[in-house]
């Protein structure tokens, strides 16, 4: 089924919240899919917090609804907190709270409850069940707040920032599980200022920056659509390479560097053009690689700075 | 579900509460000062300067006499509703409450059960400091331990609430403690131990009279001599009407972040 034509599990429109003076969030409006990823990306201090916790129920907006599996989160929040899982940024658990006793305390507040056990060790820290939690590294109390956010077998799953501490190999395992988590039909809706792992990991995204959407759409879609331009490099020693394909229809530029000859075009539209080029020119090539603009450059240029700032 | 039956839903309570005490035995120092440093002074207190009591010299007024449990049991009421003000301090500070209020738990469940945690270590507490005093002071006269256990909790429960409007307005964990103990013990001079209320100046009689102390002690006194609970209508009301009072304002100003 394609995406839109899945059933909407939250939707939000016109959602505003300021605290004092600062406008946290702007007139956000967005909805997202069953069994989707959808990230809320941006700087730190974008808005992306603040947008989930409204979402969520945590937080009362000024303005704008919210509605999140047909249920308002602010008059039905008991109902809506029994079929939603939440990880929040920079939470913390009682300190001589054990993993098991937390995983356990968890699993009786639900109507519906998965193996908690079998959930630790999904999540490679079974060994530490007995261990408080203030013994426990980042990547693990973070591993641990994922489980609580899944101990009951939510509908939808909002998770923030989550891979925030931790090393490549554990971004890497948690990523999998994320995705493991929407092939098993759930959706899942995350914030990340990582835009590799937006990129990697999101159906769609939300472009935020002050407080405001910017853009929405699937990674690839955002690339081709804000960021077209296409750098090719061709490795060859043919040295009328660099004359013949500069020479193919929309190419901007074309320069041989050492071993690679370089070329700029302003749309994925040259690529044939110069495929036809090699085959008839009879160009031997070594390697033919494109380099495509990732979420990071559609951001510089949607918002006129860095997502790192 | 409609808000009215989610608001007062308790789903929950049993097992955090049971989990909360575990957690609090797992600190030794925080038992240790609850619970142990509270019984031994006043043992030790009694010792040395109690000399034997008899059911004539009852009616003496002083620290040394019958209002040393009282005061004794003033002073472990009020270091529970400190130790309660820090909890929730750390609890919010370190965003534990507003982990634990993204789940089905409800924040009315949660306060409850820190609540019944210590309203559990006042009364094992007080008993302890009751039936040990009976066992190594000099005292002849029979205690009402459960009754005076009763009014020791009523009491702290009152306190308590006053307790959650300062937690409430405490920013962060360490402040709370300080504040605690600014607004906390000086009630206990004008509670009526140490100056029976009625010759203090008429501002303290005010400030007396508004503060839950006077009351608990009061209401304890009578416990210890066995008065009716019906003769002490006033205190207990008194202590009620200070526990909505305040209950109705924590609620308001309460933070969870």
């Amino acid at each position: 089924m394609s995406l839109s034509a899945r059933p909407r599990v939250i939707e939000v429109a016109g959602l505003s919240k300021h605290y004092g003076s600062t406008r946290a969030v702007q007139d956000v409006s967005l909805h997202v899919f069953q069994g989707e990823i959808f990230g809320l990306i941006g700087p730190n201090g974008a808005g992306k917090t603040t947008t989930m916790e409204c979402i969520e129920g945590l937080r009362v907006p000024d303005t704008g609804s919210v509605s999140v599996l047909g249920l308002d989160p602010f008059t039905d929040v008991v109902p809506l907190l029994q079929r939603i899982g939440v990880q929040l940024q920079e939470a913390q658990l009682q300190k001589r709270i054990t993993v098991a006793e937390a995983i356990g305390l968890w699993s009786s507040l639900y109507r519906t409850s998965i193996d908690g056990r079998q959930l630790l060790e999904q999540l490679g820290i079974a060994a530490k069940s007995g261990a408080r939690f203030m013994t426990l590294s980042g990547g693990q109390k973070q591993r641990l707040f994922i489980a609580l956010a899944l101990i009951n077998d939510p509908e939808v799953v909002f998770l923030d920032e989550l891979t925030t501490g931790l090393d490549p190999q554990a971004r890497r395992a948690i990523w999998d599980l994320v995705r493991g988590i929407r092939d098993r039909g759930k959706t899942v809706f995350l914030t990340t200022h990582l835009m590799e792992e937006a990129e990697r990991l999101c159906d769609r995204v939300a472009i935020i920056d002050h407080g405001r959407v910017v853009d929405v759409d699937s990674p690839a879609a955002l690339v081709a659509r804000h960021c077209p331009e296409r750098t090719i490099v061709i490795t060859t020693t043919d040295d009328r390479a660099a004359d013949l394909l500069g020479r193919v229809r929309g190419v901007e530029s074309s320069v041989r560097e050492g071993a690679h000859v370089i070329l700029r075009a302003p749309s994925v539209e040259v690529m044939t053009g110069l495929i036809g080029c090699l085959a008839q020119e009879r160009i031997e090539v070594t390697d033919f690689r494109t380099i495509v603009p990732t979420l990071e450059e559609v951001f510089l240029k949607l918002t006129g700075h860095s997502v790192r700032q | 579900m409609n808000m009215k039956t989610s608001a007062f839903s308790f789903r929950g309570l049993g097992a955090l509460t049971w989990l909360e005490t575990k957690i609090f035995l797992r600190e030794p120092l925080g038992v240790i000062g609850s619970v142990f440093v509270p019984v031994f002074v006043f043992l030790a207190i009694g010792r040395t300067f109690g000399g034997r009591m008899t059911g004539a010299e009852q009616g003496q007024r002083g620290l040394v006499g019958p209002d040393l449990a009282v005061f004794a049991a003033l002073l472990i009421s009020i270091s529970a509703v400190l130790s309660l003000v820090t909890i929730i301090a750390i609890y919010r500070e370190g965003g534990i409450l507003k982990r634990l209020r993204a789940t089905p738990l409800r924040p009315l469940t949660i306060l409850t059960a820190h609540v019944l945690v210590k309203l559990l270590f006042t009364a094992v507490t007080v008993t302890l400091m009751t039936l040990l005093g009976k066992r190594y002071l000099p005292v002849d006269i029979p205690i009402p331990w459960v009754a005076f256990t009763a009014a020791t909790l009523v009491s702290t429960l009152s306190i308590l609430s006053l307790g959650f409007v300062l937690a409430s307005v405490a920013p962060t964990a360490r402040f709370a403690q300080p504040i605690g103990t600014i607004v906390l013990y000086p009630m206990i001079g004008i509670s009526g131990l140490f100056m029976p209320i009625s010759q203090m100046s008429a501002p303290l009689r005010v400030v007396a009279r508004l503060m839950p102390a006077s009351y608990a002690v009061s209401l304890m006194r009578g416990a210890w001599h066995g008065d009716s609970w019906l003769s002490h209508g006033t205190d207990l009301a008194a202590l009620a009407i200070i526990f909505a009072l305040s209950t109705a304002v924590a609620v308001r100003v309460f933070r969870w972040e």
